[in-house]
């Protein structure tokens, strides 16, 4: 089927056929990684630009990498260093990039709606890598791949993601995706980080992260955003470290094949314990692996795709 | 000079009046109200006859809250265009809140704003001044003084008094001039950071959430306070149910209590946030449906006496920005009268109770002597065809801004005439 999207900018928008076809993609890009050589000419001649008025590691170099894997130019554009610390407009540094003509605009920024706002500005394709908190649809989509890598069927799955929900992006793109593929989602945080009515977009909410762990297959547990709490949300980091850190001990009573995700980066010992880090339930280290392959095929499938894709 | 306005539906709620009437004007005062074909003059160099056929004849619309920017931020709105943007609208009376720069806290900026608006103002301009030095929440302004002046109430807008201590001094020093305060009721602890109403629209949007509580907090402690020390109070902008609520139960008990409403917080709910248009984002925020709903009831029963544009002009440089980084604010004087009139269509309101709320009541609570046809009166009239299809054109409006959610609204009722003291004001401006 043709995939008719031209900016990704969320998960909220896309329909179940949307998220099966960008799936379905992944799986043959993923091999590219494990070449020798490890790159294919299909955006040779395109230009992708990675504007990041946010630090990033982990999204930036894996949008570097997908879009240099696919053989496009790839230029990085980060906060501190771009004319946003001269005061420029953001849309101003938009319409000027694009003036250049970028094949896509990769958007990462620290405020809610920036990428939808640069959307109706320019007419370059804009996949949005993280806004605020609000969405972050690259992040669930290599979620849902990495879960579908495991357990075939999403569909009746019971996911449980554990942590700062308020303040997450990361949480709002996986409950549309996870709800349109029809999972289950129940979030688990302390009320103070659990914003208001979000039982009205289809999930569960509970306090104590031991009743949810029995009935889980998927956990995932969020990065408590230190630089982001105000200082009334928590009492201390020790006592929401006892209460939410998943460890071994919260394991026992899981399902044998239960998943653990986290979206990086890691707290070590605040919401992970090392151990349950690297244990062979934690699938931590696949998310980033495959978060390469799903943002090349995203790149393909918003570039209108094409026969050819993998040689 | 001598004006005959003829055939059109008169309503000035203050004489009980809803007819159809020829209504003279003469050297700039209301001469004489008829049956329709008693009066007649000849047209001439110094008379006219205006035909209001299928128009409302009212008073002039007064409008206690609107934000003129001037001196200060010449670049959003000055005194002259504020005036030309509030004629456009139907208003021949305003009041300017002090958030200027200089902000309006000593007689020397009273006195400047006023004769700005006889020299360059087509309209009347009435000035509220500071309740606070420099809006700081601090110390009292000169209230003496400033009433002297000329100011005709109190108020911090948008920058509320947050010190209980100090409200209560300002409520009895206040009492000794027979002046209202104004708050903009808002706790600021419970909003730092947000930009729109909390509930499921801010959550899925991501965006921080200003609870309706903020509000509701500071405007029981304000009736508290007010029932203490007697003075009176004067609700800004009232925008959340249980808000309304508070002050119908104050005004039950006998409190020198009223409050206004602003059109957007009747016509919008904060599900007009999603999609980030900074247009949406005002404060109080945009709420939910039970809010609009609770809104109406307060207008029709009474709770609510008066409608009130809050007139926020904002440059696209303060307003084409990331949601959160926006200014707080909408221009509302050229869409209130439409907008308004949907209460008539909705039948919460009749045409002179709507009115009512948009003329005779606010001068009453400010004192001001207009707002009524009575005869001998200054002439401040606005005609205008409520039936009147048309849609909302921002690129169209006289202010110096043009942010407002409404572009492209289909709505019905256009002023077709605002007369100053027996002048035409809008669409034309006689010398």
């Amino acid at each position: 089927m043709m995939f008719k999207l031209k900016n990704i900018l969320g998960t909220q928008c896309l329909t179940e056929d949307d998220i099966t076809t960008i799936l379905d993609t992944v799986d043959s890009f993923k091999e590219i990684s494990t070449r020798p050589i490890k790159k294919v000419p299909t955006l040779r001649g395109k230009t992708v630009i990675n504007l990041f008025f946010e630090p990033s590691t982990r999204t930036r170099t894996s949008f570097e990498i997908a879009g240099k894997r696919l053989s496009a130019d790839v230029i990085n554009i980060v906060g501190s260093s771009s004319s946003a610390v001269k005061g420029e407009n953001f849309i101003d540094t938009a319409l000027n990039l694009e003036a250049m003509h970028p094949d896509i605009m990769i958007v990462r920024h620290a405020l809610s709606g920036a990428a939808e706002m640069i959307s109706q500005f320019i007419e370059c394709p804009i996949i949005n890598a993280g806004d605020g908190y609000h969405e972050h649809p690259t992040q669930a989509l290599l979620d849902l791949y990495t879960i579908r890598e495991s357990k075939r069927n999403l569909e009746g799955l019971n996911v449980v993601i554990v942590g700062d929900i308020a303040h997450s992006r990361v949480v709002r793109s996986n409950i549309y995706a996870m709800k349109t593929m029809g999972m289950n989602v129940k979030l688990i945080g302390p009320p103070t980080m659990i914003p208001l009515e979000i039982e009205k977009m289809g999930v569960s909410v509970g306090y104590y992260l031991e009743d949810a762990i029995p009935n889980a297959d998927v956990i995932m547990m969020l990065r408590l955003q230190k630089e982001r709490q105000s200082k009334y949300l928590l009492s201390s980091i020790r006592e929401y470290s006892n209460l939410y850190c998943l460890t071994s001990k919260f394991l026992e009573k899981a399902k044998d094949d239960v998943l653990i995700f986290h979206p990086g980066p890691v707290n070590r010992g605040i919401e992970i314990s090392l151990d349950v880090m690297e244990s062979d339930r934690s699938l931590i280290l696949n998310q980033v692996t495959n978060g390469v392959a799903l943002r090349m095929a995203l790149m393909y499938l918003v570039l209108g795709g094409n026969n050819d894709r993998t040689n | 000079m001598t004006v005959l306005i003829k055939n059109g539906r008169v309503i000035d709620p203050t004489n009980d009046l809803d007819e159809p009437k020829d209504l003279l004007i003469d050297k700039g005062k209301i001469k004489a109200l008829e049956s329709p074909g008693k009066i007649n003059i000849d047209t001439g160099e110094k008379q006219s006859i205006i035909d209001a056929k299928d128009c409302v004849v009212c008073p002039g619309l007064i409008d206690m809250h609107v934000h003129f920017r001037e001196p200060g931020f010449e670049y959003k709105e000055t005194i002259e265009s504020g005036c030309r943007s509030a004629a456009a609208g139907g208003f021949t009376s305003v009041a300017v809140m002090p958030n200027t720069n200089p902000v309006n806290d000593t007689r020397s900026v009273t006195e400047h704003l006023l004769s700005l608006a006889k020299t360059k103002g087509i309209i009347n301009v009435y000035a509220i001044a500071a309740i606070t030095r420099n809006l700081a929440g601090e110390r009292l302004s000169e209230m003496a003084d400033l009433k002297d002046a000329g100011a005709i109430a109190f108020s911090d807008d948008g920058r509320p008094v947050m010190n209980n201590e100090l409200m209560r001094r300002a409520f009895e020093y206040s009492k000794m001039f027979k002046l209202p305060l104004i708050q903009h009721s808002e706790m600021l602890d419970l909003t730092e950071g947000g930009c729109m109403n909390e509930g499921i629209v801010s959550t899925e949007l991501g965006l921080k959430g200003m609870p309706a509580e903020a509000e509701d907090i500071m405007v029981y402690r304000d009736i508290a306070l007010l029932e203490k020390t007697g003075g009176r109070l004067h609700v800004a902008h009232i925008s959340s149910k249980n808000s309304v609520d508070l002050v119908r139960q104050a005004k039950s008990r006998g409190l020198s209590v009223t409050c206004e409403v602003a059109p957007h917080h009747f016509t919008l709910t904060d599900e007009a946030v999603r999609g980030y248009d900074t247009n949406t984002k005002m404060s109080p925020p945009l709420r939910t449906i039970s809010d609009v709903d609770a809104i109406k009831k307060g207008l029709k029963d009474g709770t609510i006496d008066i409608i009130a544009t809050d007139h926020a002009p904002h440059d696209i440089v303060d307003k084409q920005v990331e949601y959160q980084n926006a200014c707080f604010g909408i221009v509302g004087l050229e869409t209130a009268l439409p907008l308004s009139l949907k209460l008539v269509d909705e039948k919460i309101l009749s045409m002179s109770e709507l009115i009512k709320k948009l003329t005779s009541t606010p001068a009453g609570i400010f004192n001001l002597s207009s707002g009524n046809l009575s005869l001998g009166n200054d002439a401040d009239i606005l005609i205008f065809n409520p039936n009147f299809e048309y849609s909302i054109d921002i690129s169209k409006f006289h202010s110096k801004s043009k942010n407002s959610p409404f572009d492209g609204w289909k709505v019905k009722g256009k002023v077709i005439r605002t007369l100053v003291r027996g002048k035409t004001v809008y669409p034309t401006i006689e010398n």
